[in-house]
This record gives C-alpha cells, structure tokens and sequence, in this order.
C-alpha cells in the first residue's frame, strides 16, 4: 500500500476541528454512528483513524467498534481520495459489456490498484458494485459524472483531457502572477 | 366520508392543487417534459436541458421547462417531451437528443411548425399526424400500476401528483377502520415485491396484533442487486405513491414512525424522498394529525452505506441500529421485534407503490392483473443483451419470451440468445428452453431461479456461463456477512474453483465438489444471502455442464471469453497494408507490422482488452478470438520494429 500517502499532522488536525464543530447536530446514541460517519466522509472524503476516535469518545463507545461497523460497510474509505475520483462500475451488466477491461485500462495507466490513490494524490480509483446505470454498460464514474458505454479508448481520451485541464490551469495561474505584479 | 375534517381537509388540497397544476397549463405556453432521472443524466439529460433553455431564450418562445422521472425507457435517453396544443400537435416524445439535436428540434418545432419526424419516438395521444407510441409492442404489453405516473410528472412538485388523484387513497383509508385497510390488501393477494413475495396483508396483520405502544414501517430501497434498478427509478421519478403506501401501512398497523432506508450510491434518489417528505409534511400529509385526524406519523429518510446484506430485514435493522449488518435468527420476526425492539414491517419500494392504487380501486381489481397466485405487475429491469433495455412492468405470468423478444426488441447484432440471469446474483441462468416459462414467483422458483428483486441480465452466445457464475460468487463471497461458516468460506471454496476453471486449471472433480458444496452451503446458511448465493452456480451447472466440462477437459472456453483461455489474432489474408486502427487504439502497444506491413499482435504482451476488434473497419473484420490460445498462429516481432518500450505494464 506504498502508493497510498499519510495525511499530514495539520490535515489530521484541521479535520479533527472540523468534526467537534460538527457532532453537536448528531444525538448521542448508537444509532447516530453511521449518519455521522456518512456525514465526516461527506466533509473530509474519508474516514481518519482520529477521526474515528472522536467519534467512538462522542458516542461513547470504543474505537474498535466505529472501525468495525465503518469497515463492514464498502461506503466508507480509510485514505484520502485523489483530486479526479474515478469509479469503475462492476455489476452485472457491466461485467457482462467488459467493465473489467476498463477498471484494468486505468489501474495500468495510473499504475494503482483499485482502491488506492496515486502518491501525488491526483487520482484514485475505486470499484463499485452498481450504480444502477444498467441500460448503458458498461459505466465509469469520473468526478461523479456518470459516462456510460466505456471503451478502453475513451479512458485514454479522459486522461488526454485531464492532461489538457491541468496544463490550462497552470498556464492561466502563470498568466495570473505577472498580472497581480502590474496591479500593484 | 364519515369524518367531515379530513374530508374537507383534502378537498381543499385536492382543489387547491388541481387549480396551481391548471392555471400553469391555461396560459397557452408549451410545456417541455426532459426525463432528468440518474440513467438519463448520465446520457447527458443535463446539457439537453440546457441547450433547450438556450435556444428558448434565444428565439424568444416562452416555455415551462419540467424535469420529470424515468418513464423506463433507457435505451433511448435523453428523452424530452413537447407539449404544445397550440401547434395543433398532440404530445411529441422524442428520443436519443443530445444538445446539438435538441438545437435543431427546438429552432423547427417553434420556427417552422415542423415536428422533426425523424426523431419521434411517438406520441402521446391518438392522433392522425404523428404515430402514437401505444401502437408499439412495449406500450401494449406493458401494463403500468406501479409505474403509472412515472415520467409524466414532476417528483419534485407534490402538487402534480395530487392532482392526478394521489393521497387519496391515504385519505380514504384513513376515514375507515385499520382492520379494513388490512382486509382490502389481504384479499387483493399483494406479494412483497422485495422478491420472497410473502403476503403483504399478513405481514401487516401479525405487526398489528403485536402487543407493543409504539411500532415502526420501514420502506426498504436499499437495492443492492447489481444490476436491478426499479427502486431507484420510482423514488426518483413518484416518490409521493411509495409515501403514500408507507403512511397506509403505517395507519393499517398502527404504527407512529416511518423510515426509508435508501442506498448512499443513489444521491439523487435520497434528495428526492428527502424533498418529498417535506412536502408531504407541509401539506399535512405526513407528520403530526395527518389530515386532521389523530394518526401521526414521523417519517425519516435513513442512507443506506453500501453493504448488499442489508437488504435482509434482520440486516438492515441492525445497520439502523448503528451496528453492522449482520442478519440474526428469526424468530423472533421483526414484526414482533424489531428495530429498537418494537414490532416492525419491512416492505419493499415497489410493494408499498402497489398500496395506492390497490386501495383506491379495490382489491378485485389488483386480482384481475396478473395470475391467480400472484396477482399484479412485476417490474423488471431488462438489462444485457437485448436491443431496447430499460424498466418493464408487465402483469405477472407473462412469458420470459414475450418480455425479451416482443417487448425489449430481442438480441441486437443477429446473435443467438443463450441465456437470462433472473433475480440477480441469488438468482439463476435460465436456458432457452424456459423461455416460455410465465414469470411469477412460484414457477421461477421451479425453474431454479427466483423473482429477486426484479433484474435480468439477458445474455447472448458471447457470455461464459462458467464466468458468469464466476462473477456471481465472487460478488456474494465479498457481500457475505461472516456470521455463518458456510456462507463465509463455503462460498470462498466456490471462487477458488471457479477461479480455477475460468483459467483452464479445472480439474474433473471440481464439478461434483461443487454440486455438494452448493447445496450444503444453502442448508447451512442463516439469510437469504448464503441460501441462495449457490444459486448460479447450481443452475448453470445443471443447464450448462459442457461448457464446465469444455473448460476443465479442453483448457477451451467455448464463448471465447474467459481471458485466460482466448487469443487474439491477426488474419493476414484479411489485413490491409497501411492501415494503423487497431495499432493506434491498443493501450499496451502490442501491436507491430509484419514485414509485409500487415498487422499482427505480440501475444506476450497482449492485454485481451479487445479494442483492437472493435476498431478494425468492418470491411477487413481482421482480428479474430480462439480458445485454447495456443490455436492462435505465432508471428515474431521482427527485430528491426526497433527496441520494445521501455516498461512492460
């Protein structure tokens, strides 16, 4: 899991904060624990071990039993999602059209497993079980826009065009900079 | 009615709603319906609509722009709707517009007074201009109860829905007696649509009789079929009938808390509920004194995080509970202890959508659709291989060929049709010969397969069923809870030999072990999970031996798709000199020129992705797939193709 980084102490530490300002909205029962979880995910794009044990300490139950319940669940994440979240979409209709090919087409461009984040965390990628977009199989999900019938080639174009994104914004925060200078 | 506060109170919304859906429609401005549900979203739904808006504003045609729900069918998102009485035209449906056609269609409808023919799907109404979509196989062997609103009116908008007659049979069952409501939906033979079809009005009536001061109604969406999609497209598209199902129950059992436990994956559809319940709230429909009347009734709308054993009743409650999902012995049943103890019914989306209209129209009405066991419609999501894919409801009993053939086109691309995966992964494979089997719960449970939620997956001579099976129990293997050892490593064991077989490393008793294992692990298994994960597994094995036996005995997969047993090859004969698409397209660079400057692959580095036969021209239809790979003939890279690229992935 090399490929996976560690957050740093200030993120960690930033998330934390953010979470104590959050738990007050949320009852202090068991029941609140996955509404909360849901809720931390939505916030952060993932799950941290601290995180977790600000949790267990508001709802007073151990830490061991957030991680349980959080991991029987395939919605929740323990490390942080890349810049572009892509999902490869595997039920059955999309194995049956290759969702497969295209899940290994961007492991083998990124060269991560599913389930992983490249080391400049600009990407992840993730398997998911259906996301019910059936009729147009095979499906991958790309920063949560939904692109029905994959082909390994359009994997290629996507990375083309995320290429020519960044490339944009480089250029234009380039051109910003010598602008602020004549403003002032 | 007896009770003259609740009769004036929904009048009054009855009334009220019907003049703001009028009044919206009196003012002689065309009305453009755009499906906007997850599926049509993802065929871009999103800049059609904007494109729409645009031309609109620039041709200066004021127009009342409606995002409605998904009326089923997928294959021809996005769809889009006018309705223009003026123009003399009845409704127009009209499919596959993407922005740019919706440009066109816009500027010739408004401009020219021209239709666009060729984009029509049909319309609406009879009518002699434009062909009505009634006339078409799907229209008339579809039968709509459940689905009956679904993309024609706004999910966001509760009034529409009043308007076309809803909540009514809240008001009306609400103005008699508990105890009649139950009758009326025990004598209609309501099944649970959630795919076990026990009889809905007895559920409700053993929760009734339960001794307890509070109980509780929870709506199950957490669809986690993959491929089943219906419970996702009704709360997208008619929230309101499943809320107004979910309140029935709760009056008939005497319940003063609801929950709808939806799937996180579906954003859209918990948004959608979670608007719909506020609405209902400030119309008085749900919450304290509904309509007037002492029945309160707090709904909440909980999300789901992901785990398919959650759509287990026992399950489910747990993860309510703040636990995880695991399934736990019945008895006790949870309606009579459930979630926090209390008495509690689960019923499914589709179920609680069919309440309504069995209420409003009376129970000999339900039995007069469907068959005599199972009366109603079933709704299916047809997926795979089949021409016209989408959300079908038919009256139960009605034939798997009718469904397939007649009203989802049958097999696109002249392909033979080999088999249907009902039910989903705890479903089975059904061969051609019960194509004319009827489809209810009790004779797909004959067959070997089971109604499950209502997703099939049709498959065409290209699919494995040795993979299909693979894929099916590697899906339950990771989905399976852990609590039963059977379940846990029973269904592990399967993978592995599965595994195995789909590589060409069978081994001849692998077929007998598995049979064995198969039905031990059903009787050793406490959910519904492990005692029908073997289900694929058991049917294929039964229906398609010789493909198992063609796979372990001639390392051969005779549907050329297990990618251990398949090669692709270049035909020389057929090549043509020069051209480079399935050199451009190959992700790995597998692909190098012949002396001849024909193509051919270099199998050690091939991939098996298969684009390179998607993109060769049809006029050279060059590369070919065999199995065993060996069959594939070997051409050498020639050294002058210069040094490999550094990196072998």
């Amino acid at each position: 899991m090399n490929s996976v980084p560690t957050q740093t102490e200030t993120e960690e530490r930033e998330m934390i904060e953010a979470i104590e300002a959050m738990l007050p909205r949320f009852a202090k029962h068991r029941s609140a624990l996955i509404p909360i979880l849901q809720a931390v995910q939505q916030e952060h794009g993932y799950l941290s071990g601290g995180a977790m044990e600000r949790v267990a300490e508001y709802l007073e139950i151990s830490p061991s039993e957030v991680y349980g319940v959080a991991t029987f669940y395939n919605q929740f994440r323990f490390h942080p999602p890349g810049r572009h979240q892509i999902k490869v979409c595997l039920g059955t209709a999309c194995h049956v059209a290759g969702g497969d090919i295209i899940l290994e087409n961007f492991e083998r461009k990124l060269g991560i497993r599913a389930g992983e984040t490249t080391p400049d965390r600009e990407y992840s990628v993730e398997r998911v079980a259906c996301v019910g977009c059936c009729a147009l199989a095979p499906v991958a999900i790309v920063d949560g826009t939904v692109l029905g019938h994959m082909q390994p080639s359009r994997v290629e174009g996507l990375f083309v065009q995320f290429q020519v994104e960044r490339e944009r914004e480089e250029r234009e925060k380039a051109e910003r900079e010598p602008g602020g200078e004549q403003d002032a | 009615m007896a009770n003259k506060t609740l009769e004036a109170r929904f009048r009054g919304l009855r009334r009220e709603a019907e003049r703001r859906v009028q009044e919206r429609q009196r003012e002689g401005v065309p009305t453009i319906s755009i499906v906007m549900s997850t599926c049509a979203l993802a065929s871009g739904a999103a800049e059609t609509r904007d494109a729409i808006k645009e031309t609109l504003e620039r041709i200066k045609v004021p127009a009342r722009i409606v995002p409605v729900g998904c009326m089923g069918h997928c294959y021809a998102e996005p769809l889009v709707v006018i309705d223009h009485p003026a123009s003399g035209f009845p409704p127009i449906c009209y499919h596959r517009i993407d922005a740019g056609i919706a440009r066109v269609v816009i500027r010739s409808f408004f401009e020219d007074g021209d239709p666009s023919f060729e984009y029509v799907l049909g319309a609406l109404e009879e009518n002699d201009l434009v062909p009505p979509v009634t006339q078409f196989p799907r229209f008339n062997l579809e039968e709509r109860v459940v689905m009956e609103l679904c993309g024609r009116i706004d999910p966001g908008d509760i009034q529409e829905y009043i308007a076309r007659g809803g909540y009514a049979a809240l008001a009306r069952a609400l103005d008699g007696e508990p105890e009649s409501v139950i009758d009326t939906i025990e004598r209609s033979g309501l099944r649970g649509r959630g795919g076990a079809g026990f009889p809905t009005g007895r559920k409700w009536r053993l929760a009734r009789s339960a001794r307890s001061e509070r109980k509780v109604v929870i709506c199950n969406a957490d669809e986690g079929d993959p491929g089943a999609y219906m419970d996702r497209t009704i709360l997208e598209s008619n929230p309101h009938q499943v809320l107004e199902g979910l309140a029935i129950a709760a009056y008939a059992v005497g319940a003063d808390e609801a929950l709808v436990y939806v799937r996180a994956e579906y954003p859209l559809a918990v948004k959608t509920v979670q608007k719909a319940v506020r609405d209902a709230e400030a119309c008085s429909l749900l919450g304290r004194g509904v309509l007037g009347t002492a029945f309160d009734l707090k709904v909440s709308v909980f999300q789901g995080s992901g785990a398919f054993v959650c759509g287990e009743e026992t399950a489910l409650i747990q993860s309510v509970e703040g636990r995880r999902g695991m399934p736990r012995h019945r008895p006790p049943y949870p309606v009579e202890k459930g979630l926090w103890g209390r008495p509690t019914v689960v019923n499914n989306v589709k179920t609680l959508a069919s309440v309504p209209p069995i209420v409003s129209k009376g129970a000999d009405w339900f039995r007069t659709i469907g068959t005599e066991n199972s009366p109603g419609t079933a709704i299916f999501s047809v997926v795979g291989n089949v021409k016209h894919p989408g959300l079908v409801e038919v009256p139960m009993g009605t034939s798997l060929r009718k469904l397939i053939f007649d009203v989802c086109g049958g097999i696109p691309g002249k392909k033979a049709f080999k088999a249907v995966q009902i039910g989903g992964p705890s479903g089975g494979c059904l061969p051609e010969r019960f194509l004319d089997t009827p489809i209810d719960f009790d004779s797909l449970a004959q067959a070997g397969a089971m109604m499950g939620s209502g997703g099939m997956v049709v498959m065409d001579q290209d699919s494995c069923m040795v993979d299909v099976a693979r894929y099916f129990v590697d899906f339950t293997q990771k989905e399976s809870c852990g609590k039963c050892t059977f379940c846990r490593i029973g269904t592990r064991h399967l993978l592995v030999m599965l595994d195995r077989i789909t590589k060409g490393e069978g081994r001849e008793e692998d077929l007998e072990i598995m049979e064995t294992l198969s039905h031990d692990i059903k009787a050793g298994s406490l959910c519904g999970l492990g005692k029908t994960a073997p289900n694929p597994v058991i049917t294929s094995l039964r229906y398609f031996r010789e493909e198992y036996e063609a796979h372990i005995r001639e390392r051969r997969c005779p549907a050329l798709k297990c990618r251990a047993l398949v090669a692709f090859y270049i035909d020389l004969e057929r090549c043509a000199r020069g051209c480079d698409a399935c050199v451009g397209c190959c992700p790995v660079e597998a692909i190098f020129t012949t002396k001849g400057r024909k193509k051919a692959i270099d199998q050690q580095r091939c991939v098996k992705c298969g684009e390179c036969m998607v993109a060769c021209p049809p006029e050279y239809n060059a590369v070919f797939k065999v199995s065993p790979p060996e069959r594939a003939p070997v051409i050498e890279r020639p050294p002058e193709n210069g040094p490999a690229p550094a990196g072998n992935p």
